[in-house]
């Protein structure tokens, strides 16, 4: 009897707490203008989507070549190796090459003195600034993110990503955007630091009898690009998820029928 | 331990009858998990449980094992060392994909295991113990489970640490002080991930420690089963082994085909996007939230937000979240209904469902931001998370009147099967181990 007072007064300390909490009056909120004006990324069809979709080697190395003539200039690919290339459909030769017009930092191997020497495929893409203040000091204080993570750390992945891309525009009637930023609506904050990569058509030239390059199809190509090298075994995991699920649905079958031919006995005597 | 009309273990061939006179190992798996463990013939689906718990343990210790082999524990490199996983360890992805994944079906799995306990009352005498040992082993998860996810050292790893970290400095004059000692400095750092991957690792040991204690004493009264009343002759068991291993072998790979549906089709799902951010002390997320399974408890703690009898909101939250499971362990004595399942309680038949909906509701409130109208939703759900535990079980064991039990399991068997129309059967049984005359 005690034990149980005890506890409808805790019970009750709790809930009268809880109560006056719930009832407390709350402060306004004030309503972020931005709020209204958020976009959630739109829903866009890709070749890796799905079970068994894989990616568009030719779409990819679209992308590759966008990210390398537009993105480069400012963001980073440090996770992404000369090598990893060969995935996307490109020749060990042609890697080779792409590395080889790269500049990576090194040492000169007789004084020990910094230096720089020619990439190689084993090497990782070098990022465009040294360190984080200089990265700043260029980009009037913000800092442009290393991109080879991007779809996996963003919310809505490639969709953003592709949506961020082609979604800057117009601010509506009333809407400031302070000096030095763009106005995005897909982006969290609205007002974005990064000016817009893709400004024209044919910003980027195509090889023959690839798409014409829009700006939607070069915002389409990098973004499948990217969703790779954010994670380059993606192919390779869903590949060994449907052998997986088919040995173990022909694993679920024979100890379900095992389970049925044990019990069999049992059920057939009326005991269960 | 165990029924005495459990079969005796006899080995047959030489070796083992030599093995089994010098270390009695094989005896001790056969009367554990084997033929020589009499279970009640008519627990169902929900009884597979605590089996597929034990498999997540062991895969969660498997796979964090070889993860440990290629991960480092250092914040210059943590964070690197697990894309080296992901990008050029062989199988690495696999591995870490299992690991993240695995961590939230053992949750899933240990809460279906908890409420199981709940609606047939498995926490009430002679169980107890079997109760407060499982309980032990779902704080020990938490722990782990909360270490675990700062060693990717992302966004929400650091974050995650510092806010649950941060809850001891609402203990009045020393918070500060054991904030420190736990963290070994003053903010998570180095030191605080260092000992993070030490505990992470030690701690599924000594899970598994518990979980065999767990298992020792489970054998003493033996399982329970969805009628609540015991086991009262041979009538109403059947051998663990060849019955519940094939049945529970079955159990095991619907929860595969899950488990693998989810870590190789949508190993992110039950992620967050800002763990693939390296950790950044300098930029908080706006808005921080802990992993989907401690969401309930995270609602709770954040459900107090006035200052009330002289104790500050942090301190009520804090207090209230560890109050949420430590009650838990009271539940053989707030519960002092004599009927242990729901199935033949009217009214906790009904609570019951309430809390799950209660608890769901909760969770759904912890993982959204701290704004209205979720605050009050979490603030009227934590207060009926506390009626029904400390106020309505107690209350309602009392006042409740539940329906007649049957004489025995055997008998409710046969009621049941009447009921579908199936033949009882009864001039069949001829075998005595599983005769329908009860045994009174």
């Amino acid at each position: 009897m005690l034990g149980r007072l005890i506890s409808y007064a805790i019970g009750g300390v709790f809930v009268l707490t809880l109560l006056v909490a719930a009832f407390a009056p709350r402060e306004a909120v004030v309503e972020d203008p931005n709020h209204a004006l958020h976009k959630y990324p739109m829903k866009i069809s890709w070749a890796q989507d799905g079970v068994f979709g894989t990616f568009d080697r030719a779409q990819l190395q679209r992308g590759f070549q966008v990210y390398k003539e537009v993105c480069a200039a400012c963001h980073g690919l440090e996770r992404i190796a000369f090598r990893n290339l060969v995935d996307i459909g490109f020749s060990e030769p042609e890697v080779k090459a792409i590395a080889k017009a790269y500049e990576v930092a090194s040492i000169d191997d007789k004084t020990g003195e910094a230096s720089t020497r020619p990439a190689v495929a084993s090497d990782y893409f070098p990022s465009p600034y040294p360190n984080e203040v200089a990265a700043r000091a260029a980009n009037n204080n913000a800092l442009p993110p290393d991109l080879s993570l991007i779809t996996k750390a963003r919310q809505g992945g490639k969709d953003y990503l592709h949506s961020l891309l082609v979604g800057y525009g117009q601010p509506p009637a009333g809407h400031e955007v302070p000096e030095g930023l763009y106005y995005n609506p897909y982006f969290a904050n609205i007002n974005i630091a990064m000016p817009p990569p893709l400004a024209s058509a044919g910003q980027v030239t195509y090889a023959e009898g690839q798409p014409e390059p829009t700006i939607d199809q070069m915002s389409r190509d990098v973004s499948a690009f990217l969703d790779w090298a954010a994670e380059p075994k993606a192919e390779t995991r869903k590949r060994t998820g449907v052998a997986v699920m088919i040995f173990l649905l022909i694993l679920t079958g024979l100890s379900y029928l095992a389970y049925r031919r044990v019990w069999a006995e049992l059920k057939s005597r009326g005991a269960h | 331990m165990s029924f005495p009309w459990a079969k005796h273990y006899e080995p047959s061939h030489p070796f083992m009858k030599w093995v089994d006179s010098r270390l009695p190992l094989p005896r001790l798996v056969y009367n554990s998990i084997g033929a020589g463990y009499p279970v009640p013939k008519n627990i169902n689906y929900w009884w597979n449980f605590g089996v597929l718990s034990g498999f997540a343990l062991v895969v969660q210790i498997i796979t964090g094992i070889v993860l440990a082999m290629h991960y480092s524990a250092n914040t210059l490199v943590a964070f690197d060392s697990v894309e080296h996983i992901m990008r050029n360890v062989n199988g690495g992805w696999m591995m870490r994909y299992l690991h993240a994944n695995g961590a939230s079906f053992f949750f899933i799995v240990v809460y279906i295991h908890i409420f199981r306990g709940l609606y047939y009352g498995s926490y009430k005498p002679p169980r107890e113990v079997v109760w407060m040992l499982g309980l032990v082993v779902f704080l020990l998860m938490m722990a782990t489970a909360f270490m675990g996810y700062v060693l990717p050292w992302g966004q929400m790893s650091f974050w995650g640490a510092t806010v649950i970290t941060n809850l001891f400095s609402a203990i009045p004059v020393v918070g500060n002080t054991i904030v420190s000692w736990l963290l070994g400095g003053f903010a998570v750092d180095n030191a605080a991930l260092n000992r993070f991957f030490s505990l992470h690792y030690l701690l599924p040991f000594i899970i598994a420690g518990v979980v065999i204690l767990k298992i020792w004493s489970l054998h003493i009264p033996g399982s329970s089963n969805p009628t609540g009343i015991e086991v009262k002759g041979p009538e109403d068991t059947i051998p663990f082994h060849p019955y519940f291993t094939a049945k529970d072998g079955f159990g095991l790979c619907v929860y595969l085909l899950l488990f693998f549906g989810v870590a190789f089709f949508l190993p992110n799902a039950l992620g967050h996007a800002d763990n693939y951010i390296p950790a950044n002390p300098l930029s908080t997320p706006s808005h921080i939230v802990p992993e989907w399974y401690f969401w309930p408890f995270y609602a709770i703690l954040r459900a107090f937000t006035v200052d009330f009898l002289f104790i500050p909101a942090k301190l009520w939250g804090v207090l209230a979240m560890f109050s949420a499971i430590l009650l838990l362990f009271f539940l053989p004595w707030l519960d002092r209904s004599p009927v242990r399942s729901s199935n033949y309680r009217p009214t906790m038949k009904w609570l019951f469902v309430l809390l799950i909906v209660d608890v769901i509701i909760l969770g759904w409130c912890g993982g959204a931001p701290a704004e209205e109208p979720y605050v009050r939703i979490s603030q009227i759900a934590s207060a009926y998370y506390f009626l029904h535990f400390l106020v309505l079980m107690p209350l309602v064991s009392v006042i409740e009147r539940p329906l007649p039990l049957p004489n025995s399991i055997t008998e409710a068997v046969l009621k049941g099967k009447d009921r579908d129309g199936a033949p009882i059967g009864m001039a069949q049984a001829t075998n005595a181990t599983i005769s329908a005359t009860p045994a009174e």
